[in-house]
Parts: C-alpha cells; structure tokens; sequence
C-alpha cells in the first residue's frame, strides 16, 4: 500500500503526476515525492516496522514504492556502531558510527538510493537502467541490475582509475567512456534519458533515488531505541543525503515514531572542494562553485545541485559545517581503523576528522550523542592510502629470527627499515 | 557575434521542438534577451524577475559554466556554443 500522493516542485510548489521526471516544467527546481502523512500516522508503528526484515523496505510507508520490492532485500539496516574507543580518543562520552561502507551489496550508502530508483524503474515500465558515475554509484547500478536481470549502461569519464572501472564493469553492463568530465558525461546522460526512454538513476528517476537516502536517518532513529541523536555529521557531496537525513528525522517526528527533540546536523566536505561549508560560513544559502582539488574523489563536486538544501537544512538544525586538509582526512580513516576497526574511504575520513574538528571547537559539546556517517568502503580507495602503509619486516621462517625480532621491537610496531628506507 | 544554443527539452516548446537554435548577441545577457525576442516566454524561464539567472538553471560557454567566467556579462564570440542545462547533480 502506498502512502504517495504525486510530485511536487521543491522551488515552485508545482504539482506533478508520479513519472520518470525530476524537474520543474516552470522553473527547473526539483521534483519532490509527496506523501499522506495523517495516513502514514494511522499505519506506521513502530512495532509494524520491527517486525520486518532488517534492511531498507522496513520504512516502506515512507518510501515511494507502490509493489513488493524484489531488489534491495539485503540492503540498509547496517550497523549503528557505539564507538567507545574512538570517544575516549575525541574526548566525548556518546559517540556512534552509522557504517554503510558494510551495505549490501557494493559497500556503500549508494545501495539505499539505488534500490529504490530501481524499483521505481520497473514499476515505471523501463528496461534499461543507468548512471552517470565515477564510482560508487556505478558499482551500485551494475549490482543491482544484474540482480534484477536488467540490461545496465554506465557513463564515465574516460580518464577513470582502472579499480573503478573494474568495480563496475565486473557485473557486465555496457560501459560507455565519454571524452570529458564528468559534468560533460552527466550533461549527456540527460540527453540520452530523454531521447532513449531510459531510466537514469539519479537524473529523470532522481525525486525516487534521494528518497532512498531517507532509510540512513530512519536506521539511526531505531537503532538508537527510536530516538533522535543530539549531532549528526554527514559528508556533503552533491547534496543528496543530508537534507534527506533531516528529513527523514522530521518524517518520523510527524507520523509519532519518535520524539521531537533537537538534532543538530553538520556538513563535512574536505577544504579542496567545499563549496557548501563555504556558503555556511559566508552565512549565505547562494553556492558560489569551486574546481574540485582533493583526494576525497567522491565528494568532489564542485557545484552540487543541492547545495541550497543542504544549507537550508543545516540552518534550520542549528548544526554548522567544516572542512578538512587532505592530511586530515587520511588521519580520519586511520583514526576510525586503528580505534573501531572500520576501514573508510576518504569521504568517510572527511566525516571523522570533521568532526574532531568541530568537537575541537566546542561546537559539538563532549557529553551529548553523536553520530558519525559513513558512507563508502576503504577497501575501494586504498591507492589513497597506500603510502600512509609500511612495509613489512621479512624474517626466514625461523622461531630464533622470529625471537630477535620480538625482542627488538617490544611495544612498538615492527617495521622493516630497510624496505622503508 | 552568432552563436548555437542547445535548448534543454522543458524549453523546447519555446522553440518548435528545435534542440539547438541559431542566435545573435555579444553576451549571455544580450544572448538571453535575443532568445526571448524570438521565442517569447524563454526568458522568464531562465532568469528570475529581477533578471538573474534561476537557481536551477546552469548556463554554459563551450563547456565553461558562465558563473566561473562574468555571469551574464560573459562575451561570446561567433561559433561559440552556449548550453542551458537544468542543475543536476550526480551520485559519484
């Protein structure tokens, strides 16, 4: 059963019927899935959403689906980790990490807001789905739609890191590589959505995609015993999840599934590409765009479509937003692995160390809930900090070598000097 | 100065279903301002009463977005190709 009601521009409050479009007719704003909260109110319980199976679909009401998924099923309800280790190094008393670099099934929170474009795509009539990506969003796409025996086209620049292309091109869809960046590729993809008739993920099926994003700050909520945390730092890229987040926060206020208690939201983007902590600062809602120059590849979107709602979103929570050195991030990852033994990519190291930073502060206060987003896998990245990683010793396979070596190196960790020289 | 612009398809039935159309201007402004001579109502689809370009909508010279140049006061030159693209942004 669902709860939807049509589309609405975010801008202009025009009203849509439910398709395959995500803009404005009148004044190119976004499209918005609306829905029926009184109906959702009288449904929803939380006791409902419990007894469902742990991934994504339990939100179902507050989600724009009208059939029984078929793809997904394994995907969201990922671990809220209490992160004890990780505070008492912050010096804070109540710290989580959300991980989805652990999602089903391509490691990361892209899975959410794929699964349901997908979804959305096969009720829609298409055959064909695709993405404009560089990374995570490809590897989502291909997953997903090789599980759904869909016929799959990724478009990327031609310039992209073979491990990218690899993480993709492993599910067999058709790869097209466009002579360019990936604001030229995305520029295309909208052409061929519309000359094709083909689902783009995150172009003509996008109001459906970001509603995805909604289920990260659901899980939070539950897992926290159906409670709002006090701070969320999330990492801010093209400007999907954040507002999505607050959203969904302020959703499950209103269908009474949690209390509303304040929750402050912060938006960690990395000091190469930052135009949206910029604009907070500049206390202004008009985003001004930067050339990316960071390794946090995948939040390096230099002019994010909704960045404006990002801004808005962080005002309204009273939250702030801050940004990180290269340097910064890559201690970030470190820190989270050598503490909670998560392995994040950069835009996750973006988050953590971001965060330090706001504790720092004091913006964050050191004795409230926190909670630290991440969003993608280390594993995926790890030419980023490969050189952050010493070689090894090499003894031979004797216990007298091993012994010499055990003894020499007591506390501190055993590194082979020659081979770092 | 004549120019190409590629008209996104929410514009195209400002100009008969045409995808790219022929202009003269020596600006984005003047550019905008020509288009909407010939096919009135195309303006205030791109620029908001005051003039400025919509929030949504993204403007670019041979591939440059006009707001890393001089916004509407970025010159154009003949052949140049100008692009209206409705703001999307991308998963990565």
């Amino acid at each position: 059963m669902s709860f939807v009601t049509g589309l609405k521009c975010r801008e202009c409050g025009e009203s849509y019927e439910i398709a395959a479009i995500n803009v404005c007719e009148y004044c190119f704003g976004p499209l918005e899935v609306q829905y029926d909260y009184e109906a959702i109110k009288g449904t929803m319980t939380r006791e409902l959403v419990e007894s469902r199976p742990q991934n994504l679909w339990r939100y179902r009401e507050l989600l724009p689906i009208e059939t029984e998924p078929t793809i997904g099923l394994y995907s969201g309800y990922t671990p809220l980790v209490k992160a004890d280790r990780l505070a008492a190094e912050l010096g804070v008393e109540e710290l989580y990490v959300k991980d989805d670099s652990v999602n089903h099934p391509s490691f990361s929170y892209k899975d959410r807001v794929v699964s349901v474009a997908i979804t959305k795509a096969i009720e829609l009539g298409f055959e064909t789905v695709s993405c404009a990506s560089t990374g995570n969003l490809a590897n989502s796409v291909s997953a997903h739609a090789a599980r759904a025996g869909l016929r799959c086209f990724i478009f990327i620049p031609d310039n992209l890191e073979q491990g990218k292309v690899i993480g993709s091109g492993i599910y067999k869809p058709t790869t097209v590589a466009i002579s360019g960046n990936y604001d030229d590729v995305n520029r295309l993809c909208t052409e061929i959505a519309d000359k094709y008739k083909w689902a783009f993920v995150n172009i003509n099926l996008r109001p459906f995609y970001t509603e995805g994003a909604k289920t990260y700050g659901f899980e939070v909520a539950e897992q926290l015993g159906w409670k709002l945390p006090q701070h969320i730092v999330v990492p801010t890229a093209g400007g999907t999840i954040l507002p999505k987040v607050a959203k969904a926060f302020e959703e499950l206020v209103d269908v009474g599934l949690v209390e509303d208690t304040p929750s402050k939201i912060y938006s960690a983007q990395a000091g190469g590409c930052a135009p949206v902590v910029n604009a907070i600062h500049r206390k202004s809602d008009l985003i001004e765009p930067v050339k990316p120059h960071t390794i946090a590849k995948s939040i390096a979107i230099g002019n994010p479509a909704d960045g404006y709602y990002v801004v808005k979103a962080v005002e309204k929570s009273g939250g702030w937003g801050e940004a990180v050195t290269d340097e910064e991030i890559i201690e970030g990852i470190h820190l989270l692995a050598c503490t909670e033994g998560i392995f994040t990519e950069p835009a996750g190291g973006t988050t953590v160390a971001v965060t330090k930073k706001l504790i720092e502060q004091g913006r964050i206060p050191r004795d409230e809930s926190i909670v630290i987003s991440v969003t993608g896998n280390g594993y995926k990245t790890i030419e980023t900090v490969a050189p952050g990683i010493p070689k090894p010793q090499v003894i031979d396979a004797r216990l007298s070598e091993f012994d010499e070596l055990y003894a020499a190196a007591g506390e501190r960790p055993i590194v082979d000097k020659a081979a770092n020289a | 100065m004549t120019v190409q612009v590629r008209i996104p398809t929410p514009l195209r039935k400002f100009t008969d279903g045409q995808d790219t159309v022929e202009i003269e201007g020596d600006s984005i402004g003047a550019i905008i301002t020509n288009l909407d001579g010939k096919y009135p109502g195309l303006k205030d689809r791109i620029c908001d009463d005051d003039g400025t370009v919509r929030r949504f909508v993204n403007l670019y010279v041979n591939g440059d977005d006009i707001r890393f140049l001089d916004n509407l006061t970025s010159a154009v030159k003949d052949g140049d190709e100008i692009s209206i693209v409705p703001a999307i942004a991308g998963g990565r």
